[in-house]
């Protein structure tokens, strides 16, 4: 099977749209927007059931404040405790427009920045809406006992974050995402004290269900019993994260997937720009083949670490017995101006380009050298101990060796994914009354997401606009009761879902769902990942077929269906993410440019870097459905940038 | 063993939530308030054995200045609240707090209990089938629930023994204590029991002491450091003072050949004996 | 076998469900690689049982940084295994020698149900946390973050109650089965800080009243601090108690009196 190149059609789909006000006055175009929108009275609030799907940052504030609007909600998480969702696990912190350190941030600012880190990929309105409630969340999260760092005055300290030119990061040492999940967990605790909100534990979403075109609730599975069951509501908001774990090996957590939205998106809901996968720089290299995940380390320790590997190919000397003139720090020849605190992709990119040149170190030769002896010998190893401390111990932990007296060795790995569920401005998926937010929709970070942007997003999502925006479309349903769970649509589909679920139990295979999973993430590491051809796509999307054509047909899943069954729960998503694959390779074959997390080998200047193409590229592709022996079809979504002129990013 | 499926969403309560009592009730409707309580009261026991033991270290003065000792008590208040009134309104307290400390101790224990039933709850407290590996509780913390009761037998033992002279290995008089001490203690499985419950009672002392800071939550790390030293020395000096009175009665210091007024039995007589010795310069 | 791979016999818990009697079994271990963690060792163990067509063995765990709080297990007696101040999934096989035997449980309480093998319910922990784990503000209604500054001494303590991570690691280690380290470093979170003075007597005193709908008594063991991954401190515990009684005590019209 080999993809035709489709060529850009250079026109919006009629199918997009985007809902974006149509005004020249972005500064005021949300404000106004917020007037504009249809209200619900506080009293008919209570007539609207909601869903929510996910408890992390997004799912988590969004539940919460639809509650506190005074909405039914209904939230669900497939974990134990909706404080267990991966947005706990971010380190860095989180971007707002506060400009307390007085040096000359301000909401366009982060506005412009977010745009030109997005490699002018992301749609303009919605991002400097982003960067307008940036300011809000600060508030609300040291209002709801965020612990975040103060200076001895008391106030809130900032740091400067992914080489951003300005200090706008708020941090909590390094758990800003715990301490901003708790928050959220903690507005959303009160809410279903107060039984605002229906808490739904250990339940997965495994179908959306659509009504005359309309949204009418979701089908889950009782992770403890089994138990298939169906909800209604009004709207339904996904908030169910990436979809990195794709490549098997990345930073996210062992349950993260792409099946709610994979559901939604098989039931109508285009799934926007999948290409586009944000690769970490400063994570710990594999160390063998039962490697479960990767572990990140904060990109700050690139602050004060220097990154070389040896001039020699092949070289397995210890890093002290290396002399300093066969040491090649490339990033700091390449880029003299920003050296090692170059963007995410240039950083990874790099990487990746000397550990295949065979100059990478370690025993498997897959790491590039962190370095900080200079910055011990120059500040002492007690400031860097104050500085990283939490970092070094991690990472000695996990290696065994002691980056005090040897360098660290690192390597890129999938940590983020730009891509998601097309939204509109409203954050709208192409279902009418289905919403995705946070990490789960593609709206912010076109084609790269700066640090500490993640936290930021998904949270104005759930606070600021998610809230306001979902009460347009409510308010035309007003009188309309939900579809009740015994109607037909939604028998059909717990039929459904029964049915495949008791389908992985009876295939009998040999080889376990781990297994596929990881051979699938090898393939798409390989020939998705950091750099992409025309032959490498071509010849990944004849491979993800064929092995999950051996997936199908065996893949073991072990135990039952009636008690829990982390097996079974696996295979499922497994198999959606054998579909995401598929529609990855092929998005990433059709965008023939290089941008962002993008990077496509036929697409680089003289120099090696990423070239953009925005004479055919400057759009979002957005796939649709049909069925499963139907190729998607791709619509586009053209990008205007009014605001932030385009340029070719350049860090020399 | 029929068991009922545990709700693994909604787990039941090992306990009813009582309707709030007013103050001060409610605090003991807490394992918390209990706690407190146990606290405090702890507190209070303490500063009884601690005077206990300074007061029969008086034994060492003689038979004469030992029932002079136990005269004062009697009188204690003199001139301004009835003889025996004051001692027995000391004794009510004592009585009030050991009731209170046991209580609190056993409730709290049934609550424990009842939060590990079905996590194989053996003596007193939770185990692994597999096997555990103690970190930090010590032998003192974790045998509360055995020096505990140890220690009301022994106090049982003791007002039986010298108080209400109900044993016969004690050639009890009342009104002589110095008697009453030494022929109990001079007996050697008399001395050991006592040996033996007086060790229960320094490590109950001990871990008690440093629990009950964090109980009370009297807690500043500028002395928290101090409170691990404060309860082991508190406990090792109560230790050797009160395993001084059955080791020096052994070794024949405290002696009942010493007591000139032995020979008296009635209790008016033997404070005559002893009056009439004090005026004499104890002599 | 390479020098970096140990082999190792493993007597796990293996349960059917929550009201099925429970078995050690023993399962050996071979050419474990020093470098996995130990829940990397269990997934390979459960891949070769896949192989054999015998059930794995069911343990939870998700973002294996230890961070989230979702592994638990009882190794060789200790919560999170011998390491201080790490959970299941930061353990790695390095601690462990060629030859040895260890023994794996769950979580043990009254109020952590056994689902399946190694995996417990710890939804009593979230009770605790719906009865006043929070500061009342709703979305919108928050002044600016600097209109109150907090003493830097004052948001460090908080940060550090504020490290826990609910995994129940302090109650599956007190000898009572008390959740007092978890409840009290919930609550002193908010306690300590400004923001959290207005409902400071009521959230200590339901969520005491909570925790011990579900959970044992504290006797001061300090078990309970030596297995937190998060190290939170024995202190935060005193603080609670304390600030519960003077709850007890306090008129609460008079809310200007700390």
């Amino acid at each position: 099977m080999t993809a035709t190149m489709e060529p850009s059609t250079k026109v919006t789909s009629p199918r997009l749209d985007s809902k974006v006000p149509e005004t020249d006055d972005i500064a005021n175009m949300w404000e106004n927007h917020k007037f504009s929108m249809k209200l619900v009275n506080p009293n008919n609030k209570r007539k609207f059931t909601v869903i929510v799907v996910g408890t992390g940052l997004a799912g988590s504030s969004a539940a919460a404040t639809l509650a506190e609007l005074g909405y039914n909600v209904k939230a669900f998480t497939f974990h134990d405790s909706p404080r267990r969702a991966h947005s706990i696990a971010a380190q860095g912190g989180i971007n707002a427009a506060k400009n307390y350190q007085n040096d000359g941030d301000s909401v366009h600012r982060l506005f412009y920045d977010t745009v030109k880190g997005g490699d002018y990929r992301s749609r303009e309105a919605n991002v400097h809406r982003l960067a307008e409630v940036s300011v809000n969340i600060i508030d609300q999260a040291t209002a709801q006992g965020v612990p975040f760092a103060r200076d001895y005055g008391g106030l809130l300290d900032n740091r400067s974050f992914g080489g951003a030119q300005v200090s706008r990061t708020f941090y909590a040492r390094g758990q800003t995402g715990q301490q901003l999940l708790l928050g959220a967990y903690s507005a959303l605790n009160r809410q279903i004290e107060s039984g605002g909100v229906e808490m739904h534990n250990r339940k997965e979403m495994l179908d959306l269900v659509v009504k005359d075109g309309h949204t009418a609730g979701i089908v889950t599975r009782d992770l403890l019993t089994g138990e298939v069951e169906s909800h209604s509501a009004h709207a339904v908001v996904l908030a169910t994260g990436g979809y990195g774990n794709v490549y098997y090996l990345s930073t996210n957590a062992m349950m993260c997937n792409v099946t709610a939205a994979w559901r939604a998106h098989r039931k109508g809901a285009f799934f926007a720009n999948p290409c586009y996968t944000q690769i970490h720089p400063t994570c710990i290299p594999a160390s063998d083949d039962h490697q479960s995940k990767l572990t990140l380390m904060s990109e700050s320790l690139r602050n004060d670490g220097r990154i070389w590997v040896p001039t020699e190919f092949d070289d397995s000397r210890m890093a002290k017995d290396i002399p300093e003139g066969e040491r090649d720090y490339y990033l700091e020849r390449k880029y003299p101006a920003f050296g090692n605190l170059v963007p995410r992709d240039v950083a990874s990119r790099n990487a990746k380009t000397v550990v295949d040149e065979g100059r990478g170190v370690g025993p498997l030769k897959n790491g590039v050298f962190l370095d900080f002896a200079d910055a011990i010998a120059r500040d002492g190893a007690e400031t860097i101990k104050a500085k990283y401390g939490n970092l070094f111990d991690m990472y000695q932990n996990i290696t065994g060796e002691n980056p005090y007296e040897r360098p660290m060795r690192i390597y890129p790995a999938t940590h983020y994914t730009m891509g998601g569920l097309w939204v509109d401005y409203h954050l709208m998926t192409t279902v009418p009354g289905t919403y995705a937010i946070g990490e789960a929709n593609f709206s912010d970070h076109g084609a790269n997401r700066l640090g500490a942007s993640a936290l930021m997003q998904g949270l104005a999502d759930g606070y600021f606009v998610l809230p306001y925006t979902i009460g347009d479309y409510l308010a035309d349903k007003l009188g309309d009761g939900i579809v009740p769970t015994d109607d037909p649509v939604f028998k059909e589909a717990e039929a459904q879902v029964a049915d495949q679920t008791n389908k992985w139990l009876s295939v009998n295979g040999t080889k376990s769902p781990e297994h596929y999973h990881r051979e699938l993430g090898k393939i798409v590491w390989d020939r998705i990942g950091m750099a992409r051809d025309q032959n490498g796509l071509e010849k990944a999307q004849d491979e993800i077929a064929s092995l999950e054509e051996e997936f199908k047909t065996n893949v073991r899943v072990m135990g039952d269906n009636t008690s829990m069954n982390t097996e079974l729960e696996k295979v499922g998503r497994v198999a959606d993410f054998f579909e995401l694959a598929k529609l990855k390779a092929r998005d990433a074959l059709v965008r023939n440019e290089s941008c962002g997390g993008h990077f496509r080998v036929e697409s680089q200047t003289e120099e090696g870097e990423a070239l953009r193409d925005d004479e055919n590229f400057s759009h979002s592709a957005a796939w649709e459905w049909h069925d499963e022996s139907t190729e998607q079809t791709k619509h586009e979504e053209q990008l205007e940038f009014k605001h932030v002129k385009l340029s070719q990013r350049s860090y020399k | 063993m029929a068991q009922t499926i545990p709700d693994l969403r909604n787990p039941q309560p090992i306990r009813n939530r009582k309707k709030p009592l007013p103050f001060p009730f409610n605090v003991w409707q807490s394992a918390i308030g209990r706690k407190w309580i146990m606290a405090l009261t702890g507190v209070g026991l303490l500063g009884f054995v601690i005077a206990h033991m300074i007061g029969n270290f008086h034994v060492l003065e003689g038979p004469a200045k030992f029932h002079e000792y136990a005269e004062v008590l009697r009188d204690l208040g003199g001139g301004i609240i009835p003889r025996m009134w004051l001692l027995w309104i000391l004794r009510l307290g004592l009585i009030a707090m050991f009731g209170l400390h046991i209580a609190a101790a056993y409730t709290t224990k049934e609550i424990s209990r009842k939060a590990s039933d079905g996590a194989n709850f053996m003596d007193g407290q939770k185990s692994y089938p597999g096997g555990r590996d103690y970190v930090a509780a010590n032998y003192a913390s974790r045998t509360m629930r055995w020096t505990g009761p140890i220690i009301l037998l022994y106090l049982i033992f003791h007002l039986a023994d010298l108080t209400w002279g109900l044993l016969p290995h004690t050639n009890y008089v009342k009104g002589d204590p110095y008697n009453n001490l030494s022929t109990s203690l001079g007996n050697l499985p008399v001395a050991i029991i006592y040996i033996a419950a007086n060790i229960a009672l320094a490590l109950h002392i001990f871990h008690g002491t440093w629990s009950l800071f964090q109980s009370l939550g009297l807690n500043n790390p500028k002395y928290n450091n101090a409170r691990k030293g404060l309860a082991a020395g508190l406990a090792g000096v109560i230790l050797l003072g009160n395993l001084s009175f059955p080791i020096l009665t052994q070794v024949g210091v405290i002696d009942n050949d010493k007591n000139e007024c032995a020979q008296f039995t009635e209790q008016a007589e033997n404070t005559e004996c002893f009056e009439e010795l004090l005026s004499h310069g104890g002599e | 076998m390479s020098e970096n791979n140990i082999n190792i016999t493993l007597d796990v818990w293996r349960q059917d469900g929550p009201a099925d009697k429970g078995r050690f079994e023993t399962y050996e271990a071979k050419e474990i690689s020093t470098d996995s963690s130990f829940l990397e060792m269990l997934d390979v163990v459960n891949e070769r049982l896949i192989d054999d067509e015998k059930m794995p063995i069911t343990f939870e765990s998700d973002c294996r940084e230890g961070i989230c709080g979702t592994c638990s297990l009882m190794i060789n007696g200790q919560a999170h295994g011998p390491n201080k101040g790490q959970a299941t999934c930061q353990l790695h096989m390095r601690t462990f020698k060629n030859g040895d035997h260890i023994t794996v449980e769950p979580f043990r309480a009254k109020s952590f149900p056994i689902i399946k093998d190694l995996a417990v319910s710890r939804a009593a922990m979230d009770k605790i946390q719906h009865a006043g784990g929070y500061i009342t503000v709703s979305t919108g209604s928050a002044p600016d973050a600097n209109l109150t500054p907090v003493p830097k001494e004052a948001a460090d303590m908080a940060f550090d109650a504020a490290a826990c991570i609910g995994c129940g690691a302090c109650v599956a280690a007190c000898p009572n089965s008390a959740a007092q380290l978890f409840t009290s470093a919930k609550v002193q979170h908010l306690n300590l800080l400004p923001q959290g003075q207005s409902e400071r007597w009521m959230r200590v005193e339901q969520m005491v009243d909570t925790m011990e709908d579900y959970f044992g008594t504290c006797t001061n063991h300090g078990e309970c601090y030596e297995a937190c991954p998060k190290e939170i401190s024995l202190d935060f515990i005193a603080f609670m108690n304390r600030d519960y009684v003077k709850a007890k005590i306090k008129n609460r019209k008079l809310a200007g009196q700390n």
